[in-house]
């Protein structure tokens, strides 16, 4: 018995894979979630062995959920519209069905699964890295913290540090693990508000209030909080160009 | 193409009275100043100033197909002074053929072509320069007008775009619950093709209906929400707060629903759980006073570039009432409310 969930925030559309799915008796759905905060429960506590999954969703979207899972199941993404998720899923072969889709159509997405084709683990990690180039993503910072899931404002961030394979986002209300890499957040960062001012820090400019020097050839950023950030040589050199100096 | 000046009644009066009294000028000039008999003064003024005309219409219709850049100008003046000369050859030539007898006119004749010459020149150049004002001008105004119509066109391409903008998210969702609803509630199914038929049949409507009575945008905007609800199901609840007198209102077509689809999506996309989008509208001091609140998140940060955007409703008020202070935005403790005013279109 392989375990399903459904995620969308339409009824009628996670109904209609309830209705496509009942040909295949050796599928259960096990829980059918309204959005990503469900889903991402939903996950943790049934692991799934594969999940529908509709990108626009209240809160979250979908990818935005998938980035918060340590261990992703096979996903196959259903969405009406999103120019940007097309061109993800696209560039990474991954299935897809667009609705309104058939129950041939399904049946082939449920025949690829089957063969082991369908959302393995590195194909979805590539497609999410893809993914949040998209405008809609690089507004905001989804982390965990415990069970529980923060959406933080990109320009609520003071700095970003690196911290081994994640990276640290600091905010008023503390600091957040994020597993992604330093040069994925310089790649989607608005460079105009962000600059990576040294090998292990990214900056938010607007929170910089002095640049004073600091040892030899090096200098460092004083941020409204009081916070000190390093700044390397090369890192002075892109701070002063964003800032115009 | 541009018009000659002479195809404006006004000028052809003017034109043609100078000529006479220039003809009529000559006459007497030639035959009071200069002692010349009558019959050759006449011949003289009207061989002269048949031939100036001649010119003169040359020039304006010469003129009209080629207008020189301002960089051209002593080309002009060349032309003139060549015309002139040919003028003077050919009245010579005339003059002798029909007088040259008299030999005290032929005399008079040789000596007064120098004088002959300014005058025409100075008339000539008079006519030119006219000419060139006139084209330069008809040119511009030619030129100003196609700009307007170039900016009309475009003020309406932009307005049908934006009265037009339909959410393909919406259409492709609506038509996967239908898709749901063909399987279970086939009943349902048949009544959501046929609202979503009308409400895109809504959204087609012509130009010469932009502007529609409250009342009916309303109901276009119920056939919005009922499908809406189909979708959300029970998350999604509304409530209609209108007060009688604004049904009357003449509105833009189409522009509350972009306002509601914002509110559903900031609503249903913001926060889990039930939502209620709540429409007021009141008739205020002259305007049409519609607010539109939903419930919203302040924590959330709510993504951009996803369709979120009031801009369109904006842009349309500012494109047909000149004013960018009709959309309001309000940001309360937990509700975001959309106003618009609508000012009176009867005035």
């Amino acid at each position: 018995m392989s375990k399903i969930i459904t995620i969308d925030d339409e009824p009628l559309a996670r109904s209609i894979v309830k209705e496509y799915l009942q040909k295949y008796p050796g599928l259960e759905i096990v829980e059918e979630c309204n959005d990503g905060f469900e889903g991402f429960k939903a996950i943790q506590q049934h692991q799934p062995d594969l999940i529908f999954l509709d990108i626009q969703m209240p809160k979250i979207n979908g990818f935005e959920m998938l980035e918060l899972l340590d261990q992703s199941p096979a996903v196959i993404f259903t969405t009406a519209f999103d120019e940007y998720a097309i061109k993800a899923f696209e560039a990474h072969a991954i299935d897809y069905l667009l609705k309104p889709f058939s129950q041939e159509r399904f049946d082939k997405a449920i025949q690829k699964w089957k063969e082991q084709k369908v959302g393995s683990q590195k194909n979805t990690e590539e497609l999410l890295e893809t993914a949040s180039h998209s405008p809609a993503q690089s507004q905001r910072i989804v982390v965990k913290t415990g069970s529980k899931i923060k959406i933080i404002p990109v320009h609520d961030v003071f700095y970003l540090e690196a911290a081994d394979d994640y990276v640290k986002v600091h905010t008023q209300e503390g600091s957040f693990l994020k597993n992604k890499t330093m040069s994925h957040f310089e790649k989607t960062l608005d460079q105009q508000q962000f600059v990576r001012s040294h090998r292990s820090y990214i900056v938010n400019i607007q929170q910089i209030t002095r640049i004073d020097p600091y040892e030899k050839d090096n200098h460092v950023a004083i941020l409204k909080s009081g916070t000190k950030v390093p700044v390397s040589r090369n890192g002075y050199v892109k701070l002063r160009s964003v800032l115009g100096l | 193409m541009i018009a000659s000046p002479l195809s404006i009644l006004r000028f052809r009066i003017i034109f043609s009275a100078t000529w006479w009294v220039i003809v009529i000028m000559d006459v007497s000039f030639l035959q009071n100043l200069f002692g010349v008999s009558f019959r050759i003064a006449l011949i003289d003024g009207i061989v002269t100033n048949i031939l100036l005309i001649l010119f003169c219409l040359l020039i304006i219709n010469t003129l009209r197909f080629y207008l020189p850049r301002s960089s051209r100008y002593l080309n002009i003046l060349v032309w003139c002074i060549l015309l002139t000369g040919l003028w003077i050859a050919l009245q010579r030539w005339l003059l002798l053929l029909f007088c040259g007898s008299n030999e005290d006119y032929a005399f008079f004749l040789g000596k007064s072509l120098v004088i002959r010459a300014v005058i025409g020149f100075l008339l000539l150049g008079c006519v030119t320069l006219i000419s060139i004002l006139w084209y330069n001008w008809q040119e511009q105004k030619e030129n100003e007008k196609r700009e307007r119509d170039a900016e009309k066109l475009a003020r309406d391409a932009e307005l049908f775009k934006l009265r037009q903008q339909l959410q393909p998210h919406f259409l492709f969702n609506s038509l996967n619950s239908i898709n749901a609803l063909i399987g279970m509630k086939p009943d349902e199914a048949r009544k959501m093709v046929q609202q979503l038929s009308d409400f895109l049949r809504g959204t087609m409507r012509k130009e010469e209906n932009q502007v529609i009575s409250f009342s009916e945008e309303l109901e276009y905007l119920k056939l919005y929400l009922e499908i809406e609800k189909v979708r959300f199901g029970y998350r999604l609840k509304t409530e209609l707060d209108i007060a009688e007198e604004s049904l009357r209102w003449k509105i833009p077509s189409l522009l509350l629903q972009p306002i509601m689809e914002n509110a559903i999506k900031f609503g249903l996309y913001g926060t889990t759980g039930e939502v209620t989008i709540a429409l007021r509208a009141r008739v205020f001091d002259k305007y049409l006073v519609i607010a539109v609140m939903n419930p919203y998140d302040a924590d959330m940060q709510m993504p951009t570039g996803t369709g979120f955007g009031l801009n369109s409703v904006k842009r349309r008020l500012y494109l047909l009432f000149a004013r960018s202070d009709l959309v309001e935005i309000n940001k309360e403790k937990n509700y975001f409310v959309v106003v618009i005013k609508i000012p009176d279109t009867n005035e």
